[in-house]
């Protein structure tokens, strides 16, 4: 394979906000004025710290509940895997389905994916740098979209409000999953994909 | 499009110019020396094939005019019923903002600005940038001061805009709610069904390297 010719080759730096060739040594991009660095050489630090707080919120937004339903007087708590469980008792497969990919799978899944990104970009490896990239594409895309269970609660509460008859609350985990979802999206977004590159540039280069 | 600093692969400096024609890709810092002709054509990047230019030079006046769509779009969606809801001689009607101020008790403040943010004020703070910064270029006048901070940032809010997911989140909330009561559904419901459509398109459009080389040839 050619070898391609990187910024930091040509002692440059790429902006990696609108995409400038700017000389090295400059502080921030003549032309948006983002930070430029070259290799941000703390990313792997900082997604390390945000995966941690987003696994640590993950925890109380399983286990408290989500949902306070109060339907003739009686106060029924439901937390996230219970609210699955409702919707296949009424099934509501499809729906069910959304939920479960959506507030179980993607999140922990997520938390599996950029371990594994981290851990590797951290050291010298032989995967190929494309399923890497493609790996942290679908990771920073995907992330978003846990946030659909936040959303539902939101919408619940403010529809379902007939005093006595009725009512929907939120729960502390509705709290505890939106900043899981935000910590976890931050620790997509430190990531550094140039250094995934750079690896495989290293190993090229000592045979 | 070819790799600059030519096929030798030397580490040098030789024939980078900074200007319009060499391009860095922000995925993996390759940098490619694109000619002006192929300004408009799309182009990936060889190595990780993340795109460089999508080739869309009359994207802009498009991009400005959905985003001043979007703005007023967004502005009906507060005001108008969302969802309503009955049950026997019951009743309720919520507004997006309804949505919000369910959450706003006590220690849910802060999920209820959230919220806030994420389906009203975020998408709402991108069509705006959007609109400051491009908008002089779309009819013709010298750019705004800070554009390219604007422009930036439009860019950085696009993964934290949630209007989309919301959407789903109101079909699953319809589904949950189906058996224990009517649902009608509002005028603000389809408009931002709309809305949602729109802001696709307009992401498809957005190409980073024909924005910020018209912002930056507006001078």
């Amino acid at each position: 394979m050619q070898r391609v010719i990187t910024a930091r080759d040509t002692g440059r730096v790429i902006c990696r906000s609108c995409g400038l060739v700017a000389s090295i040594g400059q502080d921030r991009c003549p032309r948006c004025s983002a930070r430029l660095q070259s290799r941000d050489t703390q990313s792997q630090q900082k997604v390390w710290a945000w995966w941690l707080v987003g696994l640590i919120a993950f925890i109380p937004a399983n286990l408290y509940p989500m949902l306070r339903t109060t339907q003739n007087f009686r106060t029924e708590d439901s937390t996230i895997i219970g609210g699955v469980v409702d919707l296949i008792d009424h099934q509501a497969y499809a729906v069910a389905i959304i939920v479960f990919v959506a507030s179980i799978v993607i999140p922990v899944g997520k938390f599996i994916v950029i371990a594994y990104l981290a851990v590797l970009t951290g050291r010298a490896h032989r995967t190929d740098p494309h399923r890497l990239l493609v790996l942290h594409e679908v990771v920073e895309f995907i992330g978003r979209w846990s946030m659909i269970d936040v959303f539902v609660v939101a919408i619940l509460t403010a529809l379902v409000q007939f005093d006595v008859l009725a009512t929907i609350n939120p729960g502390i985990a509705a709290v505890c999953f939106a900043l899981s979802v935000v910590f976890t999206m931050l620790a997509a977004q430190s990531f550094d994909s140039r250094q995934i590159w750079d690896r495989l540039e290293e190993s090229a280069h000592h045979g | 499009m070819e790799l600059a600093g030519g096929q030798s692969g030397k580490r040098s400096d030789a024939g980078i110019a900074e200007g319009e024609d060499v391009v860095g890709c922000t995925v993996c810092d390759a940098v490619y020396r694109l000619p002006r002709g192929m300004a408009d054509q799309s182009t990936q990047c060889a190595r990780c094939g993340h795109k460089l230019s999508f080739g869309t030079n009359t994207a802009l006046a498009w991009v400005v005019s959905l985003s001043a769509t979007n703005v007023v779009l967004l502005f009906l969606v507060v005001f108008l019923p969302f969802l309503e809801l009955r049950s026997g001689q019951f009743g309720s009607e919520a507004s997006v903002i309804d949505v919000i101020l369910g959450f706003s008790s006590g220690i849910m403040v802060p999920l209820a600005l959230a919220v806030l943010a994420f389906i009203l004020m975020l998408p709402l703070s991108r069509f705006v940038l959007l609109i400051y910064a491009l908008g002089p270029i779309a009819l013709g006048t010298t750019n705004l001061p800070n554009a390219a901070r604007a422009l930036r940032w439009a860019f950085a809010l696009k993964p934290w805009a949630m209007a989309e997911i919301f959407m789903v989140g109101v079909a699953v909330a319809l589904v949950k709610l189906a058996d224990l009561a009517t649902l009608a559904i509002g005028p603000a419901f389809w408009i931002f069904a709309l809305l949602v459509v729109l802001n696709a398109l307009q992401d498809t459009l957005m190409c980073r390297h024909t924005l910020w080389t018209a912002l930056t040839c507006n001078g």
